[in-house]
């Protein structure tokens, strides 16, 4: 079924605007019946024959080794085929990311570490004959609390995805030295975890002897990335990528954490190559998931900001410590936005980690951004206060002219729009002094922050098109569909780039037997790959004419984008919440938020809304609810399930609006869009933490702000 | 999970004499909570006894205006009786502020008093908890202890009741009727669950096959007006912080009687007698409440993590009690 890798055509100009007829409607999704009627498979849910069920054995120390493991009950229980440990698991050919060389050696670096797995017949035998393994360790003394003053706090090489730790123009010190009003504060945000409704599911087949004696690998997954899982297992196992497939057409949210190959993967195909031509069937826990999915780094930030009587920044200073792990280094960019969200001489941003024992840190939904901006977006909200300015006149007076990175020009910021838009639309003119607005038991308030997410969106997928006897068109890219829309919005475009109508395409994604993919991340997705199908699209129609006969068939991927140089790409926004706060109790309640946001054309404004709420809705919960809580004792995560881990019910979530300014960005592609996916939650958090100060004169600086720091004793 | 052995009874009487015969056996109703246990290593039984079909399920108007509430009625369903939302709002709005509607909808009365500690250590089997094995220690007193005891609680065990209802329950002075090996017995809700002391792994005074049947509620006395304040950290699905049950009786300006209990600070529902007696006679102001609260919460002692359930407890009883004594209800 793989098909060749032909090097496709990779046209040169840059692509001209797309025509949109499609594109701007919100047809309904077209994988919304499947997925009513439960026919939808999820990865989990594929028909598959005599699979086994693989239930893994955890560390339960964080540091240290595990001298011996006690197998033979669990052997012996009924349904066992096999359990899987350091000493006998299959080597890998590669065991250079420590993250992902599972039981290749009996090193523990964190609690939670797969030390090993069961397969059995059912899942529930495999859970049970788990519990019958003793396990006997060295341990050694774990260090999993991070602070501002650790020494060994160290500047990465860089920062996530590619930019440098620290930046430094002028003169910070002098320039706070000589401010008017100064604001000089520390906020920490916790660790979270990702918690997407559908647990992180993997499940391999290894085909040891297939027809041609070269052992191939099919993987059924749950992934925001199918080559991505490809290009990471195939060199672990010593195969050629082509013979890895990863099937994924479904994906129950990732926000992030489904962006990258996990070590569950790694598990799932270790035992699978146990028992050849048998699915191995392994869907994490809840609470498996709080240790082996990556989470948000905990982050502690210095935001230093001068300005002079005039409300104008003349010094911005954004310091963040985070944690990463002893095994692999991710480096989460807390303070780059904090480089091109506002006009300033003077400016200092820096990145510091600690390097404990803890499972890796990883991407939770615009990494860097959510958390960096929620000590930004409250600090301007402090300056504000002390300039007795209003708060949404501060951001506009600030606005920069051209990104203060490197001067390039915006490509289409129009932050003040969204911020003036929002003002008059959410009634911010009803805003009191702080403290001063009550109604029965009940201190209400408002607030305000802006928010961004840059544009990224470059080359690397590939799409096919070709002819089908029906008269429409098959477009194919391995693309990913998270629950946002992907199959809706990509035969959207595929029929305006092919001038087509929207029934004559026929979507071909989340699959490594079709071409190549960039990730779904960074929000990204839509504008690569759809920028992707309408250069395959193009180049179809000069290689086929108008009216190809079928079998006609087409590969492109799509040039550079050279306007990617010349301006600044990126989204803006600006984010309205109301508090309402008990205050008796210190409850908090959010009866109204409003987002508008700057983020090109909108392909379907009706997955982009739910796109737009949730990502505002994830910052309310940000702001209001999650934390993961490290047992610093234990080194785990102790409210490891949906009991304990917060996060809205639908009680929490009242009126949520979200809207946007009308029109392409020039020069964000042939479609004119930029991401949508994470700029939700950039800023929101901010918005509601400043709308509780409102409402009480009490400053939260560490979330979440929950009832007892509101107390008024 | 462990694979285990499931039976179906037939009557009350057997089913305590099916779980008296072993004693790896559970009886098992709503299962909201022991099945979660069962998943996650922390109960074993080898042999469930289903008792969802004896005829435990209905509610009964007592000759004297009470209720006698059978054990496996649906917490939904007891929430939205017309006697219980009339005479006891106290007890529905109790119901109301617990769990999930799902949950409601399957957890029985008797499943609602005998649930365990929502203590994360308590519910993870990697983790020591005297509770669950008594003697390994308690992870919660040097680790996450936001949710725990403030009152009445031990060195070994600083774990709370998870139960809302059993704080309306408290303050109604219910009865529970449990059927033995010799019959029939009847233990006042203030006596049924325990505090930890030297033993935290009994949660209630209940010997191992004993079977909850009913729970008797006494009519409140007329012009009682009584009510239930939960805050918990999002608006539904969470444990409480700390709640407030209440029944009061006025006297113009004055309070006549008072019953108050509170959940979310101790081991068992915490009948509240030392503010109870401050208020009788008390003037009906915010100042008296207060000072109730404190006479009552001055034998609290925090842990590193909960402190704020002081304040907190003192508020929301103020708050519940100028809604229950203030003639106009929002």
């Amino acid at each position: 079924m793989t098909r060749t890798e032909e090097e496709p055509a990779r046209p040169t100009e840059p692509l001209e605007p797309l025509n949109p007829r499609a594109v701007g409607t919100s047809p309904v999704r077209l994988d919304g019946p499947a997925k009513v009627t439960g026919t939808a498979p999820y990865a989990w849910e594929h028909a598959l024959r005599d699979p086994v069920y693989v239930h893994p054995l955890q560390s339960a120390i964080a540091r240290g080794r595990v001298l011996r493991m006690e197998t033979g009950r669990a052997e012996a229980a009924e349904g066992v085929a096999a359990v899987l440990t350091p000493r006998n698991a299959p080597r890998l050919a590669d065991s250079s990311d420590r993250a992902l060389a599972v039981l290749q050696s009996d090193d523990v670096a964190f609690r939670g570490q797969f030390i090993g797995a069961v397969l059995a017949a059912s899942p529930e035998a495999a859970r049970h004959a788990a519990s019958l393994v003793d396990v006997e360790y060295e341990v050694e003394p774990h260090d999993t609390r991070l602070s501002s003053d650790r020494p060994d706090l160290y500047r990465p090489e860089a920062i996530n995805p590619a930019d440098e730790a620290d930046t430094e123009e002028g003169d910070v010190e002098a320039a706070l030295a000589a401010a008017h009003a100064v604001v000089d504060e520390t906020y920490s945000t916790p660790m979270e975890h990702n918690n997407p409704m559908e647990p992180h599911t993997c499940v391999a087949v290894w085909h040891g002897a297939s027809d041609d004696g070269e052992p191939a690998l099919t993987v059924y997954d749950s992934t925001q990335w199918p080559y991505g899982v490809r290009m990471t297992l195939a060199p672990l196992f010593a195969l050629a990528p082509e013979r890895v497939r990863v099937i994924s057409p479904h994906v129950g949210g990732g926000f992030g954490s489904k962006g990258l190959p996990h070590a569950h993967h790694v598990l799932a195909v270790l035992a699978a190559r146990t028992v050849p031509g048998r699915p191995a069937k392994l869907a994490l826990t809840r609470q498996q998931m709080f240790c082996l999915t990556g989470h948000r780094t905990p982050t502690i930030q210095r935001v230093r900001l001068g300005a002079d009587s005039g409300g104008r920044l003349t010094a911005l200073s954004h310091e963040a410590v985070e944690q990463t792990a002893t095994i692999k280094e991710f480096a989460e960019q807390t303070a780059a936005q904090s480089r091109m969200m506002y006009a300033s001489p003077n400016r200092r941003t820096s990145h510091r980690l600690a390097a404990l024992d803890v499972p890796v840190p990883s991407w939770m939904r615009a990494p860097g951004e959510a958390p960096g901006a929620f000590a930004a977006e409250v600090a301007m909200d402090e300056l504000a206060h002390a300039l007795g300015l209003d708060p949404v006149e501060l951001r506009v007076r600030n606005d920069p002219e051209t990104d203060p990175r490197d001067g390039r020009p915006w490509s289409d910021r129009r932050l003040v729009e969204c911020l003036r838009t929002g003002a008059r639309r959410f009634g911010w003119d009803a805003r009191t002094e702080a403290g001063a607005r009550r109604e029965g038991d009940w201190l209400v308030g408002l607030g305000v922050a802006a928010s961004t997410y840059p544009g990224f969106g470059g080359p690397g997928s590939v799409a096919e098109i070709e002819r089908t006897s029906d008269g429409g068109h098959a477009v194919r890219i391995a693309a990913a569909d998270l629950g946002t829309g992907t199959w809706t919005v990509l035969t959207q475009i595929a029929a305006d780039a092919l001038e087509c109508p929207f029934d004559a395409v026929h979507l071909e994604i989340g699959d490594t037997a079709l071409p190549t993919a960039t990730v779904a991340g960074g929000s990204a997705g839509v504008t690569a790959w759809g920028s992707t199908i309408v250069a395959a699209a193009r180049e179809f129609r000069a290689q086929h004419g108008e009216d190809p006969a079928p079998g006609a068939r087409t590969r492109s991927g799509m040039p550079e984008n050279p306007d990617l140089r010349r301006y600044s790409v990126a989204s803006f926004g600006a984010q309205f919440a109301e508090a309402r706060v008990h205050a008796d109790t210190g409850e908090v309640r959010v009866p109204r938020m409003l987002g508008v946001f700057s983020a090109g054309r909108i392909i379907n404004p009706r997955t982009a809304r739910s796109q737009f709420i949730g990502g505002m809705i994830m910052g309310m919960s940000m702001a209001l609810f999650e934390e993961s809580v490290l047992d610093h004792g234990t080194g785990h995560v102790v409210n490891h399930d949906f009991a304990q881990y917060h996060i809205p019910t639908s009680a929490d979530v009242l009126d949520i609006e979200a809207t946007w300014l009308d029109g392409p960005d020039p020069h964000a592609g042939p479609l004119g869009s930029k991401g949508i996916g994470e700029i939700g939650i950039v800023g929101s958090p901010a918005a509601v933490v400043n709308a509780v100060y409102n409402a009480t004169g009490i400053r939260v600086r560490d979330l979440p702000v929950t009832p007892d720091k509101l107390l008024r004793y | 999970m462990k694979p285990f052995d499931y039976s179906r009874a037939d009557d009350a009487g057997s089913a305590v004499a099916a779980v008296m015969a072993r004693p790896d056996a559970a009886f098992l109703a709503g299962g909201t909570n022991l099945v979660d246990h069962m998943k996650l290593g922390v109960a074993a039984p080898e042999l469930l006894v289903d008792v969802t079909g004896l005829p435990l399920d209905r509610v009964e108007e007592l000759p004297d205006g009470g209720l006698r509430i059978g054990a496996t009625v649906r917490n939904s369903d007891l929430a939205a009786h017309p006697l219980v939302r009339r005479r006891l709002p106290v007890l529905s709005q109790a119901l109301l502020a617990g769990a999930s509607g799902q949950l409601r909808n399957a957890a029985t009365t008797a499943g609602n008093l005998l649930q365990r500690t929502r203590c994360g250590y308590f519910q993870d089997v990697t983790t020591p908890c005297n509770k669950r094995e008594p003697g390994s220690g308690c992870a919660a007193i040097g680790g996450w202890n936001r949710y725990h005891a403030v009152l009445g609680a031990s060195e070994h065990c600083v774990a709370v009741h998870p139960s809302d209802m059993a704080v309306a329950l408290r303050v109604l002075d219910a009865v529970v009727t449990v059927l033995g090996e010799d019959g029939e017995r009847r233990v006042p809700v203030g006596e049924f669950h325990r505090l930890p002391g030297e033993a935290p792994e009994a949660d209630t005074v209940l010997r191992h096959g004993e079977l909850v049947t009913a729970v008797e509620v006494p009519p409140l006395p007329a012009g009682t007006r009584s009510g239930y304040r939960k805050v918990r950290d999002r608006a539904s699905y969470a444990f409480a912080l700390v709640s407030v049950a209440a029944a009061v009786e006025t006297d113009g300006d004055r309070v006549r009687e008072a019953r108050i209990a509170f959940g979310g600070l101790a081991h068992k529902p915490w009948r509240a007698e030392r503010a109870e007696e401050a208020l009788r006679g008390a003037s009906a102001t915010d100042e008296a409440f207060r000072e109730a609260a404190e006479a009552e919460l001055r034998a609290a002692r925090p842990l590193p993590g909960n402190g704020f359930k002081i304040p907190m407890a003192r508020n929301t009883l103020a708050a519940l009690l100028r809604e229950l004594t203030t003639e106009e209800r929002r």
